[in-house]
């Protein structure tokens, strides 16, 4: 199960090939269903329109759950391009995983902690930047004294926790699928014995790796929301 | 092993291209699709809602219409109802004052002809007495005459045309 990836240096940064790709791909991708969904808008919706209204429908609700409206509308974009991008990310190592030269090359771009990471940091980036626009530097510093001075180093040390297991719990449970897929397949490689015994564990944790990339979808969106209603809103 | 250990992200250490693409692409993604989809969905949506709400509130306008035609309605036709039976009330009464106005009219004329015939009768009786008496003379005349003719003396005469006269008289 050891695969490597194709590296690439360019004016000074280190490329992952196979990231790069798969980033791509699921942008590609989640662009496409978006605006073929929204090609011929009508009142009485229909089809891809429907679905996209309920996911529009669904992260207003994951939204107003964490802060009012008022504050929350500005994050819609936001929330919706997330959840749709870390789904589409999750799904795309779960039919299959391409390997040339021992070289792993189509997996979830969700599979590398530097890829979730990112998101996370840039998540928590923006939780800080509307922290400080919305309420003002003062307030914003004040927030870490609060509820008593002597927390504030823990308060620094959450900002790194969140940052952390944010990535990292989205990175853990979509590589820990991979990984177990791909054991599995092997299994099915050994023989025939060993491939009829090993199709259905494959086929319930496929199952259930969809199951677990829409929730990790979810709970990442429904984290960015609170993170941003903790920066933002003014009550606590 | 090292691989194993760190996943794809070792190796190289650590790939700040991935980064870096990474955090463009969602950047990028996220302006396109707020331009392209999410932005026009949001449109219609909420041209659904505010739709749904001028219908609703047409609906309701409506209704509260309705119900007031009804109910002017309801009153109009008690009024006209109430009308009809007072334009009824009211040629009865007519009919009723009408009809007794030609009965004593028809009662009037019956006793003034009974009237004029009775005046009628009594005239006819008076020419026929007056006639009668004419005839009585005549006839006493002739009387007289036959018994001129028996040569009655004066006394006896008178005495007879006398009797005569009363008997007639009486008999009227």
């Amino acid at each position: 199960m050891e695969h490597g990836a194709h590296f690439e240096k360019f004016m000074g940064l280190t490329f992952n090939m196979s990231n790069v790709l798969m980033i791509t791909v699921s942008s590609v991708i989640v662009f496409l269903i978006a605006v073929l969904a929204t090609r011929t808008l009508s009142m009485r919706p229909g089809g891809m329109q429907n679905f996209l209204e309920w996911v529009v429908d669904f992260v207003k609700g994951i939204i107003n759950s964490t802060m009012d409206w008022h504050t929350g509308g500005r994050f819609l974009a936001l929330g919706l391009t997330l959840i749709m991008y870390i789904f589409v990310a999750n799904m795309l190592g779960l039919p299959f995983a391409v390997v040339v030269d021992h070289n792993l090359w189509w997996k979830s771009p969700t599979a590398d902690p530097t890829i979730t990471l990112t998101l996370a940091v840039m998540v928590v980036a923006l939780s800080h930047y509307y922290g400080v626009r919305m309420k003002g530097f003062k307030e914003y510093g004040a927030e870490f004294f609060k509820p008593m001075k002597f927390l504030f180093p823990l308060k620094i040390i959450e900002e790194f926790a969140n940052t952390l297991t944010l990535g990292l719990r989205l990175y853990g449970n979509i590589f820990a699928g991979e990984m177990l897929l791909g054991l599995l397949v092997g299994l099915t490689k050994m023989g025939i014995f060993a491939g009829v015994l090993g199709i259905f564990p494959l086929i319930v944790w496929q199952g259930f790796s969809v199951f677990v990339g829409a929730i990790q979808a979810f709970i990442f969106t429904m984290l960015t929301m609170v993170y941003l209603a903790h920066k933002v809103s003014h009550d606590h | 092993m090292q691989n194993l250990i760190l996943g794809a992200a070792a190796g190289e250490g650590l790939n700040t291209g991935d980064i870096l693409y990474q955090l463009v692409a969602f950047l990028i993604l996220l302006v396109l699709l707020r331009k392209f989809a999410w932005g026009p969905l949001m449109g219609i949506m909420k041209e659904r809602q505010s739709h749904i709400n001028s219908e609703i509130d047409a609906a309701e306008k409506s209704r509260q219409e309705a119900k007031s035609y009804l109910e002017s309605q309801v009153a109009e036709l008690k009024k006209a109802k109430e009308e009809a039976k007072s334009i009824i009330d009211n040629a009865k009464k007519q009919g009723e004052a009408q009809g007794e106005a030609i009965i004593k009219a028809s009662r009037d004329e019956a006793e003034r002809v009974k009237e004029a015939a009775l005046a009628e009768i009594a005239s006819e009786k008076e020419k026929a007495v007056a006639t009668l008496r004419q005839e009585v003379a005549a006839l006493s005349v002739k009387i007289a005459s036959k018994v001129i003719a028996k040569e009655l003396d004066e006394s006896s005469q008178e005495k007879l045309i006398n009797e005569y006269l009363q008997e007639v008289g009486e008999s009227r």
